[in-house]
C-alpha cells in the first residue's frame, strides 16, 4: 500500500514538480532573528482566507435582490444552522483584516522594510489596503437594512463630489440614478467577484515580491540602506546566517494566525454579528446613518471640517492619503531602524492618534442633534413659575434642547445652557434666539412673542447649583 | 527494432524574422480582438445605468384635501421604473408643504451636506438632519451646519384633484 501511495506521488512529481516548487518555497532561507513583528502580513492573509470561506458559505443562503435580502440574512441569522456564528465570523474577519492589515504597514513602514530593493511591494501593500476597506464598506452594504441603503446614498454622494465624472461615478454606483432594484446585486458583485479578484492578484504579487527580494532583515540602527551594496550584503547574510523559512521563522506565523483565528470564532460566538437594522425601505426617514467602526473615523471628520471645505475635502483626502503612500517608498535608501527616523515615529503616533481622537469623537457624535433628548424632569426645572415650567416644555418642543444640554438632559450640538441665565443678560438671550449665531438658526420666525417669552424665563432661571 | 532512433521529422521550415515579427504583430492583434468582442459587451452592461435614460414621470402623492394648509408631511412614491424584485426599496420620500389651496412645494429628503435622511421638526419650524447637524429653515435654506445649499425641490402640480411629485433623481452634490 505504501510502496503503492509512493509511486504515485513520485509520478506526480515526475509530472508536475509542484512538490520540489512548494518545498523549496517553504525552506528558503531567511534572515534569523525577525521575531514576532514579521508574523502580521500572514496574519492579515489568514484573515482575509477567513473572509473567502466564510463568505462563500454565507453566499450560499443569500439573495443579492433588494426585495429578498433583508429576509434572506434574517434567515442566515436566525434560522440557519451556524449562520449566526459565520456572519459573526464574517464581520469579525473583516475587522481583524482592517486591523491587521493597518498594523502590518505599520510595522513595515517603521522598519524601512518598504526601502530597496522592495518599493514595490510596498505599493501592492497599498494597494490592497485601499481594497481591504472597499470590500469592508460593500460588505456593510450587502445587510441591505435601514442603515446599508442610507449608507449608499452617502457613498454616491460623496462619489458624486469627485470633480468632472463625479455624477457617472455616482449613478454607476446606483446602478441608475436612483436607488433601487440594481443598486444590490451590484454592490453584491463588486464584494463577491470584482474586488476579490483584484485582492487574489494583488496578494499573489505580493507574495512574489516576498519571495523575489527576501523576507528584510530586522532593521540595526547605524547599517542604512545602500543599493549598491544592499544585494550582496543580504546574499551575505543568508550564507551565513539564513534560516530555512519552514519552521525557523514560520513557527511564529502559525502561531499569530492561529490566534487570529481563534479570536474571530470566539468574538463571533460570544458577541455575535451586527444586529440587522430595520428594513431597507428608502421612505422612513427616522434613520441616523454610520458606517461600521473601521470607517467612522473618516466620518467624523466630515463633520468637524470647515462649512465649504466638504467638497474638496471628500476628493482630496482620499487621494492625498493614496499619493502619500505612492510617495513613501521614493525615499528608498538610507536609516531603517526607527530610533534613527524620528520623524517617521512621529508620523505613525500622529496617524493613531488622529484616527484614536476622531473615532472617540465619532462615538459621541457632539454635532448631531439629539432626537431622543426626553422633556426636562421637574426637579431639573426647579421652579414653581407657570412661565418657566412652561418655557422649560417650549425648550423640548421647539427642538432647542435637541442640540443644548441642561442638567445633563439633551444634546452637545451647542453650549450646555446650565448656567446660561449667570452667564447670559435677558437682552443677549433673546437677541441669541431670536437671530441665531454661528451654526445656530434663527428662530424669530418659528416663536409667539409668549412662547419667546416663557422660553427667556426658562433660560434666565438657569444658575450654577 | 524498438531500439532503432526514430528520425525526428520538420516539416515546417524555420520562420525568417520578418515572419516572426508578422506573426507576433497578428497574434497580438488577434488577441485585442478577441478581448474587445468579450470586453466590449462587458463594459457595455456595466455602463448601462450611464447609457440607459429614465424618464422621470409623476407620482400621486394624494388627494388635494388629504393636505392641511401649512402643514408639512413625509409623501411616499415609487420610484419610476421600479424593477419587480425591488421591493421595499423601490420606495421613497419627500417632504411635502401645502402653502395655499392650490400651491404645495416638495423638499428631497436628503441633506446635501452627504445624502443624509433629514427630518421635519414641525413645531420648531425646521428641517434637521441627524448625520452631521445640518439644520435647514423651513423654506429649505440653510440655517446652520455644514450644508452647502438649500435642500432640493422636487417639481410638484395638481391633476384631477390629486397631488402629484415628479420623481427625479438622488439629488447629488
Amino acid at each position: 500500500m505504501f510502496k503503492l501511495l509512493k509511486h504515485f506521488v513520485d509520478a506526480f512529481e515526475e509530472r508536475t514538480g509542484l512538490i520540489a516548487f512548494f518545498d523549496g518555497l517553504a525552506k528558503h532561507p531567511v534572515p534569523p532573528d525577525t521575531g514576532w513583528w514579521y508574523v502580521f502580513g500572514s496574519a492579515t492573509a489568514v484573515a482575509f482566507v477567513i473572509q473567502v470561506v466564510t463568505g462563500m458559505a454565507l453566499a450560499t443562503s443569500y439573495i443579492s435582490s433588494t426585495g429578498e435580502a433583508y429576509d434572506a440574512l434574517n434567515f442566515i441569522t436566525t434560522r440557519a444552522l451556524f449562520g449566526n456564528l459565520l456572519r459573526g465570523m464574517h464581520y469579525f474577519g473583516a475587522s481583524a483584516m482592517v486591523l491587521l492589515v493597518g498594523i502590518h504597514m505599520g510595522q513595515v513602514f517603521l522598519m524601512g522594510c518598504y526601502k530597496y530593493p522592495r518599493e514595490f511591494n510596498w505599493l501592492t501593500g497599498a494597494v490592497l489596503l485601499f481594497l481591504t476597506i472597499g470590500m469592508g464598506f460593500t460588505g456593510q452594504l450587502l445587510r441591505w437594512d435601514q442603515n446599508a441603503v442610507w449608507s449608499v446614498v452617502v457613498a454616491a454622494e460623496q462619489s458624486a463630489r469627485v470633480p468632472i465624472v463625479g455624477q457617472y461615478v455616482a449613478h454607476f454606483l446606483l446602478a441608475g440614478k436612483t436607488l433601487g432594484g440594481a443598486t444590490l446585486s451590484r454592490f453584491f458583485a463588486f464584494h463577491v467577484f470584482f474586488i476579490p479578484a483584484i485582492i487574489f492578484a494583488f496578494i499573489g504579487v505580493h507574495l512574489y515580491l516576498v519571495f523575489h527580494d527576501g523576507i528584510s532583515e530586522p532593521p540595526t540602527a547605524g547599517d542604512p540602506v545602500d543599493p549598491a551594496t544592499y544585494h550582496a550584503r543580504y546574499e551575505e547574510l543568508l550564507e551565513k546566517h539564513g534560516v530555512p523559512f519552514w519552521p525557523d521563522a514560520a513557527w511564529r506565523d502559525a502561531v499569530a494566525c492561529a490566534i487570529v483565528v481563534f479570536a474571530i470564532v470566539g468574538l463571533a460566538y460570544f458577541i455575535g454579528p451586527p444586529l440587522l437594522d430595520a428594513p431597507p425601505d428608502p421612505s422612513l426617514l427616522a434613520k441616523d446613518p454610520a458606517p461600521d467602526w473601521y470607517l467612522l473615523w473618516y466620518y467624523a471628520a466630515l463633520a468637524l471640517i470647515p462649512r465649504g471645505m466638504t467638497n474638496p475635502f471628500i476628493f482630496l483626502a482620499p487621494a492625498f492619503g493614496f499619493l502619500v503612500l505612492i510617495v513613501v517608498p521614493l525615499y528608498n535608501r538610507g536609516e531603517r531602524h526607527p530610533a534613527r527616523r524620528p520623524w517617521a515615529v512621529a508620523a505613525v503616533i500622529t496617524i493613531v492618534m488622529m484616527i484614536l481622537t476622531l473615532w472617540i469623537d465619532a462615538k459621541r457624535a457632539p454635532w448631531s442633534p439629539d432626537f431622543a433628548a426626553k422633556v426636562l424632569p421637574a426637579d431639573v426645572i426647579a421652579s414653581t413659575a407657570p412661565e418657566v415650567n412652561r418655557g422649560a416644555a417650549l425648550f423640548h418642543t421647539k427642538g432647542c434642547e435637541f442640540c443644548h444640554a441642561v442638567a445633563g438632559f439633551g444634546g452637545h450640538r451647542g453650549p450646555d445652557l446650565s448656567a446660561v441665565g449667570a452667564r447670559l443678560t435677558h437682552a443677549d438671550i433673546v437677541i441669541r434666539i431670536l437671530n441665531g449665531g454661528t451654526n445656530m438658526p434663527a428662530f424669530a420666525g418659528a416663536l409667539k412673542p409668549s412662547e419667546m417669552d416663557a422660553l427667556v424665563a426658562f433660560l434666565e432661571s438657569r444658575k450654577p447649583q | 527494432m524498438a531500439n532503432e532512433k526514430v528520425q525526428l521529422v520538420v516539416h515546417e521550415a524555420p520562420l525568417s524574422p520578418e515572419r516572426r515579427a508578422f506573426l507576433t504583430k497578428v497574434s497580438i492583434a488577434l488577441s485585442a480582438l478577441a478581448a474587445a468582442a468579450v470586453g466590449i459587451p462587458v463594459v457595455g452592461f456595466l455602463l448601462a445605468p450611464l447609457l440607459q435614460s429614465t424618464p422621470d414621470i409623476w407620482r400621486s402623492v394624494g388627494k388635494t384635501d388629504d393636505f392641511e394648509i401649512g402643514k408639512t408631511v413625509r409623501v411616499t412614491f415609487v420610484d419610476p421604473s421600479p424593477l419587480k424584485w425591488a421591493g421595499v426599496t423601490a420606495n421613497t420620500a419627500a417632504w411635502l408643504r401645502r402653502r395655499g389651496d392650490n400651491d404645495f412645494v416638495a423638499f428631497a429628503m436628503n441633506c446635501t451636506h452627504l445624502g443624509c435622511p433629514v427630518r421635519w421638526l414641525d413645531d420648531a419650524n425646521l428641517f434637521m438632519c441627524p448625520c452631521h447637524g445640518g439644520i435647514y429653515y423651513a423654506d429649505g435654506e440653510v440655517a446652520a451646519g455644514p450644508p452647502p445649499h438649500a435642500l432640493f425641490k422636487y417639481p410638484v402640480r395638481i391633476r384631477d384633484g390629486q397631488v402629484e411629485i415628479l420623481t427625479s433623481a438622488v439629488p447629488l452634490g
